[in-house]
């Protein structure tokens, strides 16, 4: 299992790495954490002209509160420092449990948050929590930089908004009145495993009134997936377990799961409605200790 | 980081690195990985290669004080880094306490996840000194040790941490 050869370039700005970018088009790749890149590159999935690695690009590792802004999460940002940051854990715990969910410890200190979200692959465990909670990503280019909604920004599997000569340079967690939220992980060990299902849910209560409510599914579609009905049965209603219930079984009848080794479509959409209703209680119990 | 096209025109990268407390400058190739750089240039065989994926942590070495599997890194990133393998864990002649709960607690078959096992959790009490076995658990859960003697290796990662 060899690693075939590639130009190597160590830009020290992001506007330089668009340049390099822009000259390869789709023969180059950004490389950050690698741990994507470089097993697929060793199984000749891909094939790489040019690598542009982001070592010496500084910043964009930083996980700050912004006032006006909400959490702002450098791209660079490693799921082990997700699971580290005291800012998340005082505003998005869940954000660091999903985080804590992924890979072995050693991925978890090499990969990106960037890497996480731009590779695509539909069982991804941070984009559900991150979309959950209407983050957006911010891409530059070589003629200035966009801000895109995540949920928007995953258009398939592997597929994104991203152009070949754009960077993600942050993640932001807007500022919300969001204080409940939840990730569900299930994979087939604890650590190693990719998600057979991964649900997350983030609610805004008053009281017993669910004010707004989102519900993200992962790893049973194409890209992770809003469950727009079961957040329906609940927006605007007083939250009782009958609703959080059928909350559960809508979850399971819209998402689009596949069968595969890993899982069946039925037991895909029976876990999906077992952890809609985990995740959406442990949100709203969340949200309502808080308040 | 300076870059040179030998004779055959590939490119060779002059890094400088820090490995087990050396400082050393040495010429690697684009595509040349961390684990290859320590065991075939530095003839430093403790850090195996197994799964070449990241899967399996037998490459474990510690980069920057983080547990990472150099595998998955190129040498050229480690430039200007510090790298610490399973040969730089004990000090001089004097084994480390984690290498000596090893053997106590016969936490050693084959020997080939060893020195992965021993960085993780190398690690692992660094940053927090008094685990729980939990905590010992999910910090060498990237480690497999296919004899299947994660009993005693967690045993003797705890008595270390007591020692």
């Amino acid at each position: 299992m060899h690693l075939p050869d590639f130009n190597y370039y160590q830009p020290e700005t992001l506007q330089e790495a668009c340049e390099i970018l822009g000259r390869y088009g789709a023969k180059a790749k950004v490389l950050a954490g690698g741990t994507d890149l470089l097993p697929k590159m060793k199984q000749d999935v891909l094939a790489p002209e040019a690598l542009v690695s982001l070592k010496m690009v500084s910043g964009m590792s930083d996980i700050e509160k912004v006032p006006g802004r909400g959490v702002v999460i450098g791209a660079k940002t490693s799921p082990n420092d997700l699971v580290n940051s005291s800012v998340l854990h005082e505003n998005f715990m869940s954000v660091s449990e999903a985080a804590h969910s992924m890979a072995n410890n050693q991925v978890r200190n090499m990969g990106t948050i960037a890497g996480n979200i731009v590779n695509a692959i539909p069982s991804a465990d941070l984009p559900p929590i991150l979309i959950a909670l209407s983050a957006t990503v911010t891409l530059v280019g070589p003629v200035g930089s966009r801000t895109l909604v995540l949920e928007d920004f995953i258009t398939g599997v592997s597929r994104t908004a991203i152009a070949p000569d754009e960077i993600m340079e942050e993640v932001v967690i807007p500022e919300q009145s969001t204080t409940g939220s939840a990730y569900f992980k299930f994979g087939l060990r604890h650590s190693g495993a990719l998600a057979v299902v991964g649900v997350a849910a983030a609610v805004t209560m008053q009281g017993s009134l669910v004010r707004d409510v989102r519900i993200v599914l992962g790893a049973v579609a194409p890209t992770p997936m809003r469950a727009k009905k079961a957040e329906e049965i609940l927006r605007g209603k007083n939250v009782t377990d009958d609703l959080i219930a059928e909350a559960g079984k809508s979850a399971a009848v819209e998402c689009k799961p596949i069968s595969d080794i890993r899982a069946s479509e039925e037991y895909r959409r029976d876990m999906v409605r077992v952890f809609t209703k985990r995740a959406l209680r442990k949100a709203i119990y969340l949200e309502q200790s808080e308040s | 980081m300076q870059g040179v096209k030998d004779k055959n025109g590939v490119m060779r990268y002059v890094i400088s690195l820090i490995v087990n407390g050396d400082y050393l400058t040495v010429t690697v190739k684009g595509n040349t990985l961390l684990v290859d750089l320590l065991r075939q240039q530095l003839n430093l065989t403790g850090t195996k290669r197994g799964c070449k994926l990241g899967n399996c942590g037998s490459c474990t070495v510690l980069l920057d004080g983080k547990a990472v599997s150099s595998c998955l890194v190129l040498a050229v990133e480690a430039d200007g880094r510090e790298i610490t393998t399973i040969e730089g864990v004990a000090q001089s002649e004097k084994l480390d306490k984690l290498q000596e709960s090893f053997i106590d607690n016969a936490a050693i078959q084959c020997g080939y996840c060893t020195s992965g096992m021993i960085l993780s959790a190398k690690a692992l009490l660094t940053k927090n000194p008094h685990p729980t076995e939990t905590e010992v658990r999910t910090a060498i859960a990237g480690n497999l040790c296919r004899c299947t003697g994660y009993v005693n290796i967690v045993k003797a990662i705890l008595a270390a941490a007591e020692a």
